[in-house]
């Protein structure tokens, strides 16, 4: 049991880092994907495609393995982060589309009315009123991430899962430890969804 | 790349194609029996399936699918790879997809209901002849969307060394140290798959849309991000692709 917990306590650092990654790097595609220039805007969907349509486990079995070749030489869960950060970003990257997108056009005119720069139209009238509207998709992604950092045990992050293999490899006692495990993710993910239904209620009239 | 390699890979996915086709219609019928239950006159009805969808929703598939392999087998049930690997998907994925069905249920107009009722329908007649025609097609991007989402966890049986795509991708780069190259490959063989699967869907969906006389309009563009639908702004926020 304590080493699951600490295997929890990587699980929820992994979830956390890998947010962080994604929520910052789906913004950035959202934004790109914007762009007049058909340059731009292809090769980023032809990516976002690629990533968002092949699985998790395997892109982090590619960074794992590839990374040191190229040079790259990180601790299994800053790839894991990595990896979690890239596949979620293109998802994040789909919220924040809609989330813009429902911004009334009203205010896409007033900014052009007040002639205020491009800049300052995204920073201060589009995006302050896109992010109300994607924190509840964005809390859903947490918890589909958390869900998936047991992936994290194929490339040797001590996360809950590798400890409950690890006291399985030792005691020959699988029920018990995967159990505890999956009934932790219950515990954990269920509250957190019920916890942004109510979040969703109060931002998004 | 010899020529023994790609045979390994052809294999693996061909048992990765199994295996979604298998889970598919496993989810397919968890799908429609739970989210037809949780629109159900019973409180009890309800209530399980709820219980069932916020279970399976909570859990990880992988963990789900370890469960099922190495716990089960100390309660009395031995269960080969590929049916674990199903069972795992097939419940877990059924969990999101009756989610799908129950909000596509409950999108059917209710003037519809009532014009059945009226009919002097029974239940019966009203959801197969009424409500269900009606909600198929309106199920059809979210199945697509999970259907490629059960794909992607085709992969996780790997780890019980079933020989899907994965797993002879590891087999691959052990005897041949290229790392790079060998998941590079299985990469955009599971996008190749995923590709196809979505054409099929998007075509079955426009099938779907003319047959209740609502034509959509075609796609912009193999890449477009733009779903053929008209699933734009907020309401595209609750789904966003992954359930």
């Amino acid at each position: 049991m304590p080493d699951i917990l600490k295997g929890l306590w990587i699980t929820v650092q992994a979830t956390f880092y890998g947010s962080l990654v994604a929520f910052a790097l789906g913004l950035v595609w959202a934004l790109l994907l914007r762009s007049p220039s058909r340059w731009v805007t292809w090769p980023v969907s032809v990516v976002v495609e690629f990533v968002r349509n092949t699985p998790l486990l395997v892109q982090l079995f590619f960074l794992f393995f590839v990374l040191p070749t190229w040079g790259l030489t990180f601790a299994p869960l800053t790839t894991g982060v990595i990896g979690l950060g890239l596949h979620y970003s293109t998802y994040t990257s789909e919220v924040y589309r809609a989330g813009i997108d429902g911004v009334p056009p009203g205010q896409w005119e007033a900014a052009t009315a007040l002639s205020l720069p491009r800049r300052r139209t995204w920073t201060a009238v589009i995006l302050p009123q896109a992010f109300r509207r994607v924190v509840p998709a964005l809390g859903n992604y947490v918890i589909a991430m958390f869900k998936d950092t047991p992936l994290l045990a194929g490339i040797t992050v001590a996360d809950m899962l590798f400890q409950a293999n690890s006291i399985s490899a030792t005691t020959f006692d699988y029920l018990e430890p995967i159990t505890v495990v999956g009934i932790l993710f219950v515990v954990i993910s269920y509250p957190t969804s019920l916890l942004l239904r109510a979040l969703e209620r109060r931002l998004v009239r | 790349m010899t020529s023994a390699l790609w045979e390994l890979f052809f294999k693996g996915l061909w048992i990765t194609v199994q295996l979604m086709v298998y889970s598919a219609a496993l989810a397919a019928v968890v799908a429609f029996g739970i989210g037809l239950s949780r629109t159900s006159r019973l409180w009890i009805v309800r209530f399980l399936s709820g219980v069932y969808v916020e279970f399976f929703r909570g859990t990880s598939a992988l963990v789900l699918m370890f469960w099922l392999f190495f716990a089960l087998p100390l309660l009395g049930w031995q269960l080969a790879g590929i049916w674990a690997g199903t069972l795992a998907l097939g419940l877990s994925y059924g969990a999101y997809g009756s989610e799908i069905v129950r909000g596509a249920l409950q999108a059917v107009p209710a003037a519809q209901r009532e014009a059945a009722v009226a009919l002097n329908f029974s239940p019966w007649q009203r959801l197969r002849k009424v409500l269900l025609p009606q909600a198929v097609p309106e199920m059809m991007p979210p199945f697509n969307n999970l259907l490629i989402e059960l794909l992607k966890g085709t992969a996780l049986a790997s780890l019980l060394s079933i020989g899907e795509l994965t797993f002879q991708a590891k087999l691959a780069r052990l005897s041949t140290g290229q790392s790079a190259q060998v998941y590079g490959i299985i990469l955009v063989l599971y996008f190749a798959v995923a590709f196809v699967v979505t054409r099929i869907m998007r075509l079955l969906e426009r099938r779907a849309k003319a047959s209740v006389g609502r034509a959509v309009p075609k796609g912009e563009g193999w890449f477009s991000r733009k779903l053929p639908v008209e699933k734009q702004g907020p309401e595209a926020l609750a789904t966003g692709g992954k359930p």
